[in-house]
C-alpha cells in the first residue's frame, strides 16, 4: 500500500492515514443513512462485489485465467445458503456453519470447473467456463421437478438473516444512542470481511503460491520448467477464486433474504470481470476500486438521470434506465480506450507497457 | 424414426444460422484475436432494423418475397455500418494494448447496442407479419416448410460465397495474410487496417442476414434476441476452433442438431419409469406414469456439454490447429 502515499521514512503518516480511512468507514454508513436507508443498501452491495471481484482476481489477475462463469460460484454460496436457511426445506443452521460449507461447495465446484480444463488455454477457458456458469443457472432455473430443489424460477424466499446468541443482523436495534438499522449492521460484517480478505489477497499475492501464480499467468511452460506445478495451482486458483465467490453468495443470500436465479445471469458475470479489468487486473488495490466504480456510477446516474432530462427538456424523453445503461457502456468504452491496462495497473502491467511504448 | 428426422431437420435449419452468425466470430477472431462480444447484438440490429421495414410495407400490396427482400436490403448496409464504426473507434485504437482491453470494450460496445436498440424499439416484441403462406412438405414422416427450406439454401448459399470470398479473390487472400502475421503481411504491401475494417464489415453483413433469417424462423424480434444467439454462435465457432472458417460452420450445424435432438430424447431417456428396476422403487411410476428427471427444458444446456466435452478432448475445436505455446 505505501506506494500510494509516498511516506518513505514517515511510517506515522500511513498510521494516520490509516486512522482517517477508518473513522471515515466506521462513520459512513450513518452519514448515508441520513440521506436515505437505500445507500447504506447500495454501499452494501457494492462492498458484495468488491468481494466479488476480488475473488475473481485470485483467478483473472493473479493466475490470468479468464473466468467468465464466475457468477456460478457465488451462485452456489447463495444457494447453499439460502437450502440450509431457509423454510423451504425447513432447515435452520447458524450462519457460521452455514458460510465454510458454502465456501467449501464453491471450492469444490471451481475444482470442479477447473479440471478439465486444465489444458485449454486463453479464449477456449473463457467460453467454456462461461457454459459453466450458464449450465449453473439451468439446472438452478430447472431444478424444481421431479424433486423441487430450487423452487425454480421463482426462486427461494425467507432466507434467515444472520443471528449470533440472539442476536440478529435483520432487525432494528438502539444502541448507546445511536440508531441500527439491519443494512448498518451488515455493513459492518461486511467491511470486516471485505478487510480480511483484503489482507488474504496481499499477504497471498507476495507469498510462494502468488508468485508462482504470477509466474503461471507469464509464462507456462517456463513456470513449470523451474518445477512449479502448474496443474495444482492453477486448480488451487480456481478454488481459491471460487470459494470467496462462495461466501460472497451466502453473506447475499442472508441480506436480500430472497433469491433467484435472476441474480445469477452472464451479465453479471461480465460485469464482475469488467471490474476486475477495469481497475487493473492483478493490482488489489485497483480492483477494489474498480468493484466500487462500476458497482457506485449506475446508481449514481439512477439518480441524476432523470433530474437532469426534467432540467434540460421540461420532461422525461428517454427512459432513464436506458440511459443510465448507454453511459455505463460509453463509461466502459472510454475508459478502455484512455487506460487500456486499468484504472490502477499492477506493477507488471506498468513496466511492460514502458517497454513496449518507443 | 419420424421424431428423428423431424430434430434433425429443425436442428439443421437453426444451427445453419448460427453457423452463419458463428463465421462473423471467427473471421474477427482470426485476424485480431478479438472476442467481438457486440457481434450478436448487431445480429439483433440486422433483425430489428428488417422487421420494422417488413411490418411498415406489408400492408402496401407488394409480392411478400419482395418485401422480405428488401428489408433485409435495408437491414445489411445499416448493420455494416454499426460493424465499421465499432471496430473504428472501439477496437482500432486498442490494437497492442492488453488483451483483455478489447474484450471490455467489447462488453461496453454490446450494452451500448443493446440500449439503443431499447431506446429506439423499446421492449416491445416485433413479430413478422403473416404475410408469407409457408406449406409444409412431408419426407418419410417429417415435416420440413418452406421457411426451413428457404434458410437452409440461403445459409449454404452465404457459406458458399464466403467460401470463395476468402479462397479465391485478392480481399480473401490479404485477409489470410493478415490472419498469419499482421507484421509480415503490412511488409508486403497489404493495408492491415482496411483488411481489418472489410472483415468486420463482412462479418455484420453476414450477421444482418442471419437475423433476418432467425427472425423469420422463430416469428419474432426483440432488442434482447442478439446475446442469447450470439452465445450459442461463439460456442459454435469454438466448437469448430475459433480463427477457422470451415469450422465455424460445421460447429454451428452441429450444435443445432446437438441441441435439437437432445431436446427431442431427453425426456424419454430420463424417464426412470422405463428402467425395470428403478420403476419398482418410485411411485409415480404405478399405473404407466412417469418419473421425468429432465426435459426440453434443458435444451440450452446441451449445447454447453458437447462443448465442453469437446474442447476437453481437442483443446482447440474440431478443426482448429493446435496453437504453439507462444502463437
Amino acid at each position: 500500500m505505501k506506494q500510494y502515499f509516498n511516506a518513505k521514512g514517515k511510517p506515522w503518516l500511513v498510521w494516520i492515514g490509516f486512522a482517517l480511512v477508518g473513522v471515515v468507514l466506521a462513520v459512513l454508513p450513518f452519514a448515508l443513512a441520513q440521506v436515505g436507508t437505500s445507500w447504506v443498501r447500495i454501499t452494501n452491495y457494492a462492498i458484495l462485489y468488491v468481494l466479488l471481484a476480488l475473488g475473481l482476481n485470485i483467478v483473472v489477475g493473479f493466475a490470468g485465467l479468464l473466468d467468465l462463469g464466475y457468477i456460478a460460484f457465488y451462485a452456489v454460496g447463495a444457494y447453499t445458503y439460502a437450502l440450509l436457511a431457509s423454510p423451504h426445506l425447513n432447515i435452520h443452521l447458524p450462519f457460521w456453519v452455514i458460510l465454510p460449507i458454502g465456501a467449501g461447495i464453491a471450492a469444490l465446484f471451481g475444482a470442479l470447473l477447473g479440471a478439465p480444463t486444465l489444458k485449454l488455454r486463453g479464449d477456449y477457458l473463457a467460453i467454456v467456463t462461461l457454459g459453466f456458469g450458464e449450465i449453473v443457472r439451468i439446472f438452478l432455473n430447472n431444478l424444481s421437478q421431479p424433486v423441487n430443489l430450487t423452487n425454480g424460477p421463482q426462486g427461494i424466499a425467507r432466507i434467515d438473516p444472520f443471528q449470533l446468541n440472539g442476536f440478529s443482523f435483520g432487525t432494528y436495534e438502539k444502541f448507546i444512542g445511536l440508531e441500527f438499522s439491519g443494512p448498518i449492521k451488515y455493513y459492518y460484517l461486511l467491511l470486516v470481511v471485505a478487510l480480511a480478505i483484503i489482507l488474504v489477497n496481499v499477504r497471498l499475492q507476495n507469498s510462494r503460491i502468488g508468485r508462482a501464480w504470477e509466474a503461471i499467468r507469464e509464462d507456462e511452460i517456463a513456470a513449470r520448467s523451474m518445477g512449479i506445478n502448474t496443474r495444482n495451482l492453477k486448480l488451487l486458483a480456481f478454488a481459491m477464486g471460487a470459494s470467496f465467490g462462495g461466501v460472497a453468495g451466502g453473506m447475499f443470500s442472508a441480506i436480500q433474504g430472497f433469491i433467484s436465479p435472476e441474480s445469477f445471469v452472464l451479465v453479471e458475470s461480465i460485469m464482475v470481470v469488467s471490474m476486475v479489468v477495469l481497475g487493473g487486473m492483478g493490482n488489489i488495490a485497483g480492483v477494489v476500486l474498480g468493484a466500487l466504480l462500476l458497482s457506485f456510477v449506475p446508481e449514481i446516474l439512477r439518480w441524476t438521470v432523470e433530474p437532469a432530462q426534467r432540467a434540460l427538456f421540461g420532461r422525461m424523453l428517454v427512459d432513464p434506465e436506458v440511459i443510465r445503461m448507454l453511459l455505463f457502456g460509453l463509461a466502459l468504452v472510454l475508459i478502455m480506450l484512455f487506460r487500456p491496462a486499468g484504472l490502477l495497473p499492477s506493477a507488471v502491467r506498468r513496466r511492460e507497457l514502458a517497454e513496449r511504448a518507443p | 424414426m419420424d421424431t428423428f428426422l423431424q430434430q434433425v431437420i429443425n436442428g439443421l435449419t437453426a444451427g445453419s444460422v448460427y453457423a452463419v452468425v458463428a463465421l462473423g466470430y471467427t473471421m474477427v477472431y482470426g485476424i485480431i484475436q478479438l472476442i467481438n462480444f457486440a457481434h450478436g447484438e448487431v445480429v439483433m440490429i440486422g433483425a430489428m432494423v428488417a422487421f420494422t421495414v417488413i411490418n411498415a410495407l406489408a400492408p402496401a400490396g407488394l409480392p411478400p418475397l419482395a418485401v422480405v427482400l428488401i428489408g433485409t436490403a435495408c437491414a445489411v448496409p445499416v448493420c455494416m455500418l454499426v460493424g465499421y464504426s465499432m471496430e473504428r473507434l472501439a477496437y482500432r485504437p486498442l490494437r497492442g494494448a492488453p488483451r483483455l482491453a478489447p474484450l471490455i470494450t467489447a462488453i461496453g460496445v454490446s450494452i451500448i447496442l443493446q440500449h439503443l436498440a431499447l431506446m429506439i424499439w423499446s421492449r416491445n416484441v416485433l413479430a413478422f407479419p403473416q404475410i408469407i403462406a409457408s406449406r409444409t412438405y412431408f419426407i418419410a414422416g417429417a415435416a420440413i416448410t418452406t421457411v426451413q427450406i428457404a434458410i437452409l439454401a440461403i445459409c449454404v448459399g452465404l457459406m458458399g460465397g464466403l467460401a470463395l470470398l476468402v479462397y479465391r479473390t485478392r480481399l480473401g487472400t490479404a485477409m489470410r495474410a493478415t490472419a498469419q502475421n499482421p507484421q509480415v503481411a503490412g511488409l508486403m504491401g497489404i493495408d492491415v487496417n482496411r483488411v481489418i475494417a472489410a472483415t468486420f464489415v463482412i462479418g455484420a453483413a453476414l450477421g444482418a442476414v442471419a437475423g433476418v433469417l432467425f427472425g423469420t424462423y422463430y416469428g419474432l424480434a426483440q432488442y434482447t434476441m442478439g446475446s442469447v444467439l450470439g452465445l450459442k454462435a461463439f460456442s459454435a465457432a469454438v466448437l469448430g476452433g475459433i480463427g477457422n472458417i470451415p469450422g465455424a460452420m460445421l460447429g454451428g450445424v452441429l450444435l443445432g442438431l446437438v441441441e435439437a435432438l437432445g431436446a427431442g430424447y431427453i425426456g424419454d431417456f430420463t424417464d426412470l419409469c422405463q428402467y425395470g428396476w428403478l420403476s419398482g422403487a418410485i411411485d409415480a411410476c404405478e399405473g404407466g406414469g412417469q418419473f421425468i428427471l429432465a426435459g426440453s427444458n434443458y435444451q440450452d444446456v446441451f449445447a454447453f456439454i458437447v462443448l465442453i466435452l469437446v474442447l476437453v478432448f481437442r483443446p482447440s475445436g474440431l478443426l482448429g490447429e493446435r496453437v504453439g505455446e507462444r502463437a
